[in-house]
């Protein structure tokens, strides 16, 4: 009998785009297209379960072995760094973090820099990278508004579009890293599946290389 | 079982793993819960978690509740004089828990062998671990590294020593597409860092991995280190349960040699993790060699983590006029048939038990069974 593979998956659009490369790459379970407000969805022919999880949490589940497999944010993986395998770029969800400031920003350095965001760890090794002292503000959502308050002289953030720091007067000051969803597997699961998930590695390669183009 | 009491997995684990450890002729080092703080701050990158449990004594001096018994064994053994010291130990040691950010007590059992290590120790430090891993579950893999044939290869790929941390970071994670990436940031020839991509991807029996290994690393790492390792792994009986992944990485500062970590199947993280550390052994100014590894018994609580389905056998509610005598001899007459008893003045709420007696005014009653 084919062992079960549980797979946690991002909510959101996402979460969506992936499950359609999972879907390609032959692990499909059609009850997980149907509205409603179930979680849990299971194709037992396929020997799949997949979970919807918020996006911050994937890494959790699959480094608690809860989901042998899982779709998460680099974002994520950087902030929290769970003890995981990182196995494939999926090439989709592509964004970068940041440092954004308001249009007249000019880094002083003889003060301390305030940096509001919700990625903590990712600015404190930033800026311990670069020896520059700074104070986290850490804030869990509307980041952008912090510096037109003056709670803070920077954000560091996501930015996809742009729209968003845009539209708040922001711009942005320099790139920390590209950001992209990456399929992440439990040490343990990816020793007792290896079979499984070493050809669903193979398979969503082929199509994140197709993303690339 | 001992006597008539179950142990629980943990402690039976415990049990059989140190009369595998005496069968073996390794004798039990016992140690202090409390070390000099200095020694964990002289050694930091060798401690799994940042944290350490720190406080003043009564003379003054930091000392710190003990987030590791290796550190403290090269520390306070004597020199082996050109033998081997065989030691292993069963205590508590006080770290981080990654996963949840706080303090956390852990019991760890474990070996450590010390002093002119030949081949034939790895070997049996090896062999015992896939010994010790069997008595844990019997789905497990051991999956086995060497960190000598990982540093001839990023020689190989002649890495700046300031990015060497990152690659091997990426190693220990499969991330071959970061690996990618910083190579080529680093400009490093395309068939140099193909050498280090497949040897990344290599994951599987010895077998395969050695036919794989033999392809690409002929002129690349050491014949001798090469050829030691095969011997070695290739001498194991239970070969089957051994996976060459060379993503078992240690802080190369410390470590050196063969590496390995234990995995059983239903628990999400390594539950063994050892290897040789020579390079501590000469920072802390020992001319001797070491291998040593420990099983981390808190991971084992997730493995066949069963509720008994009662919490007592019997339970006795005595009321205030019944003789002492009378109710010890009536529990005793119960427990002689291999039943545990509870006595209680009133009856329980939320205890599960099998039968349930009054005695009221020296009668004794059967009130309820549920078994």
């Amino acid at each position: 009998m084919k062992q079960m593979l549980n797979v946690a998956l991002p909510k959101g659009r996402l979460g969506e785009k992936v499950y359609s490369m999972f879907e390609k790459a032959g692990y499909p379970c059609p009850a997980i297209k149907e509205a409603g407000r179930k979680l849990i969805f299971e194709n037992k022919s396929c020997a799949v379960r997949y979970f919807w999880v918020k996006p911050s949490d994937v890494a959790i589940y699959v480094e608690r072995g809860a989901a042998d497999i899982g779709v998460a944010g680099k974002d994520i993986l950087l902030e929290y760094e769970p003890d995981i395998y990182e196995l494939l770029d999926l090439n989709t969800g592509k964004c970068k973090m940041a440092v954004a400031a308001k249009k007249d920003f000019r880094d002083d350095n003889g003060r301390t820099l305030r940096v509001a965001t919700k990625f903590s760890n990712i600015a404190a090794g930033y800026y311990m990278s670069k020896g520059r002292d700074i104070d986290i503000i850490h804030l869990n959502g509307s980041i952008e508004i912090a510096p037109i308050l003056g709670l803070s002289d920077v954000i560091v953030d996501i930015v996809e579009t742009g729209t968003t720091l845009k539209e708040n007067d922001l711009k942005i000051i320099e790139t920390i890293v590209p950001i992209s969803a990456r399929f992440i597997a439990n040490k343990s699961s990816y020793k007792f599946k290896y079979n499984a998930i070493d050809s669903l590695v193979k398979n969503l390669a082929r199509q994140a290389e197709d993303n690339c183009d | 079982m001992i006597g008539n009491f179950p142990l629980n997995s943990n402690e039976e684990i415990i049990f059989s793993l140190r009369s595998l450890f005496e069968s073996y002729g390794y004798s039990l080092y016992k140690m202090s819960k409390f070390e000099e703080y200095d020694l964990y701050s002289k050694n930091k990158e060798f401690l799994i978690s940042d944290g350490v449990i720190a406080f003043t004594d009564t003379n003054g001096k930091l000392m710190a509740l003990k987030p590791d018994v290796t550190l403290s064994i090269v520390k306070n053994t004597a020199n082996s004089k050109g033998m081997i010291q065989k030691l292993y130990y069963n205590e508590n040691v006080y770290r981080v828990s990654k996963s949840s950010h706080n303090f956390k007590e852990i019991m760890q059992v474990g070996l450590e062998c010390i002093g002119k290590i030949d081949s034939f120790s790895v070997f049996e430090v090896l062999t015992l671990a896939l010994k010790s891993l069997s008595l844990v579950s019997q789905s497990y893999i051991l999956d086995v590294s060497s960190l000598d044939i990982l540093k001839g290869v990023l020689d190989f790929l002649n890495v700046p020593n300031g990015f060497r941390a990152d690659i091997i970071h990426y190693i220990g994670e499969k991330n071959q597409h970061e690996l990618a990436r910083l190579c080529s940031e680093l400009q490093i020839p395309t068939e140099r860092y193909a050498v280090l991509k497949e040897l990344v991807s290599i994951n599987g029996s010895p077998e395969s991995a050695f036919d794989k290994m033999n392809g690409i690393l002929k002129g690349v790492v050491d014949e001798n280190t090469l050829s030691e390792f095969e011997n070695i792994i290739n001498a194991l009986d239970d070969r089957k349960c051994v996976n060459i992944d060379f993503s078992v990485v240690d802080d190369i500062n410390y470590y050196n040699g063969i590496v390995f970590k234990g995995f059983v199947e239903g628990v999400p993280n390594s539950v063994l993790s050892g290897g040789r550390y020579d390079s501590l052994m000469k920072k802390m100014k020992r001319s001797e060699k070491a291998i040593g590894f420990a099983v981390y018994l808190d991971m084992l609580e997730h493995l066949n983590a069963k509720r008994e389905e009662y919490d007592v056998d019997t339970v006795i509610v005595y009321d205030g006029q019944t003789d002492f005598d009378f109710l010890q001899k009536t529990a005793d007459g119960i427990r002689k048939e291999n039943n545990s008893v509870l006595l209680l003045n009133d009856r329980p709420e939320d205890i599960r038990y099998k039968r349930l007696i009054k005695i009221i005014n020296g009668e004794v009653t059967d009130i309820e069974t549920n078994a």
